[in-house]
């Protein structure tokens, strides 16, 4: 079984759209795992059944009782987050600012605060229209904890993935370089970063490859949207091409993409469509680095 | 006046419309564009100006102090976050998983838990005629980015006063990093694309926005490529669209080499002009 990671440290460039053609192209041999669970987008494209649903509890937040309350303000003074607020002596938490370090709790003489566990979120087991597994999560509005719900996505695929002797993981992640990202690297055999041929593309690609790095993990790349500047094109490609990134494929800028998302589909789905013959051979390219 | 350029989904245009919006606005007013997507900042890529700042930023985390320690597990008990164990006869601490809340080190009876700084990440400042850009940029193999954004933030509120227009790029997504960086905002721009994608999303960050109690519109980007159901949605829930750019490969072009939008493209500088209205009519502000 092989686990493959897909990100880009920067949005936008067609991360969950490749993603979800590599899935269509994996069939029943990948369990899938929507580890961008911050903006989970991949079940437009596949549709899954939802079939299991758990509850996702992580994390604590400070809860004042109001009757025990004396207004010692000694909770005020303890927490490093300004996440107590004092109203004309009423005592109450900042549910945004409050990060659940419980030192509040711990210090309070009257013992009138306690530590509630929150529900961050949801997760999900599904059979999708394509046949694969999936394992996809919906992060409750404005939580925390989002690189441990990332772990348990993955933990889940994997164990999912021993008990159906899947041949693939085939892992959609989130951009940036902060902790999701670094939850969904971790245990990957190959990462495929998607980029594009812009300033911020070309400089995303770079960061999030320093990360890659630390990790160890051989890496691929394809260029997507690859004709939007040529200049920009052949720096990246000069890049990959010095850090020993295997160059997987270009793809050109194409409104294909966008028409088949429109349509609920894959662009790999799409009859005659360019980018989506080009994401076959890359599959194919991807198959003969990992194996 | 502090304006936060946010959306769900990544790519959508956060970083063309504040980079733009700043320095359009820089023409008749004081503005300091803050990039708070500190994990991928590329707000210096469009913008540049003379240097006039450069910060090393730091968090705190306990340090084991072996000889005092009586080994007796309060710190381990008290942190929330698994950052420091007790293994035998020693105590671990795991930097990367601290929140800098200080309980192990205030509460440790014997004093054997004294914070330290570690290094997170560089701020740094420009400024160009009525322009000035703060960037901060995280280590890479740093998780929290969190801490530094609300120290981004404070730099921001310490030196620039009221008579300063104040945007700030945030970093995609929904979750704590989009919080902190729109949480003391006066109104958010959620920026987002007419895609299932983009409309998905876009209801995310909406339910972000309310759930923070934040005052919001959008602007629709790319305008054109997709289909109506993200104006729809704005009009049924009576969500300003306040500019809708258009599908342009000569703005993609422009994108990628790094170049500001407006100053070549006329259509550009129209929606801009009416964000900017937008902003003068629902705030009572000068700038």
């Amino acid at each position: 079984m092989k686990e493959i990671v897909v990100i880009s440290g920067k949005g936008g460039t067609g991360k969950t759209s490749i993603t979800a053609s590599l899935s269509y192209l994996a069939g029943e041999k990948a369990v899938i795992a929507d580890c961008d669970v911050d903006a989970a987008d991949m079940h437009l494209l596949l549709d899954p059944d939802q079939f299991v649903a758990k509850d996702f509890f992580s994390g604590e937040l400070a809860l004042i009782d109001q009757s025990r309350c004396t207004g010692c303000n000694i909770c005020y003074d303890t927490c490093r987050f300004s996440a107590i607020i004092n109203s004309n002596n009423i005592y109450s938490v900042d549910r945004i600012g409050c990060e659940g370090c419980g030192y509040c709790a711990r210090v309070c003489p009257e013992g009138a605060i306690k530590m509630v566990e929150q529900k961050v979120g949801k997760l999900f087991i599904s059979t999708t229209r394509l046949g694969n597994t999936m394992v996809h999560a919906k992060l409750g509005t404005g939580s925390e904890n989002s690189g441990k719900l990332v772990a348990e996505v993955k933990k889940e695929a994997r164990r999912i993935s021993v008990e159906k002797n899947a041949d693939y993981i085939i892992v959609d992640g989130s951009p940036g370089i902060g902790c999701p990202v670094v939850s969904s690297l971790s245990g990957a055999d190959f990462v495929l970063l998607v980029t594009e041929p812009t300033v911020s593309g070309l400089h995303d690609l770079k960061r999030v490859y320093k990360l890659v790095e630390k990790f160890g993990i051989r890496a691929g790349c394809i260029i997507n949207k690859a004709d939007l500047n040529q200049d920009i094109a052949r720096d990246i490609r000069e890049f990959v091409e010095k850090e020993n990134i295997v160059h997987i494929g270009n793809i050109p800028y194409d409104n294909s993409f966008t028409g088949a998302l429109i349509e609920g589909k894959t662009v790999s789905e799409i009859r005659g469509s360019l980018p989506g013959k080009l994401i076959s051979e890359s599959w194919h390219k991807i198959n003969e680095t990992i194996k | 006046m502090k304006i936060a350029i946010a959306s769900g989904k990544g790519g959508t245009g956060k970083t063309t419309i504040a980079t733009n919006l700043a320095s359009y606005l820089a023409e008749t007013a004081n503005v300091v564009l803050a990039d708070l997507d500190v994990e991928e900042p590329n707000t210096g890529l469009f913008l540049t100006g003379e240097s006039i700042l450069g910060e090393i930023k730091y968090k705190d985390r306990p340090e084991w102090s072996e000889s005092n320690c009586l080994l007796c597990g309060n710190c381990q008990q008290v942190c929330n976050f698994n950052a420091v164990i007790q293994l035998a006869s020693q105590i671990i601490v795991f930097p990367e998983l601290c929140h800098s809340c200080f309980a192990c080190s205030e509460l440790c009876p014997t004093g054997s838990l004294p914070m330290v700084k570690d290094r997170i990440g560089e701020l740094k400042g420009y400024r160009k005629g009525n322009l000035t850009l703060i960037e901060s940029r995280l280590d890479i193999g740093q998780e929290q980015s969190v801490p530094l954004i609300a120290q981004t933030k404070k730099l921001v509120d310490e030196r620039y006063g009221d008579s300063y227009m104040k945007i700030f790029d945030s970093p995609p997504g929904t979750s704590c990093p989009v919080i902190e960086a729109t949480r003391d905002a006066d109104l958010v721009l959620l920026v987002t694309e007419p895609t299932p994608f983009g409309m998905n999303d876009l209801i995310l960050a909406v339910d972000t926005m309310k759930e923070i109690k934040k005052q919001f519109a959008v602007i629709v980007n790319r305008y054109g490529i997709g289909d109506e159901r993200v104006i729809r949605y704005c009009e049924n829930e009576n969500i300003d669209i306040i500019a809708r750019i258009p599908d342009s490969r000569d703005i993609a072009s422009l994108y990628s080499k790094g170049k500001l939008i407006y100053t070549e493209v006329e259509d550009f500088k129209e929606e801009l002009k009416k964000i900017h209205n937008y902003i003068k009519s629902h705030f009572n502000t000068k700038l």
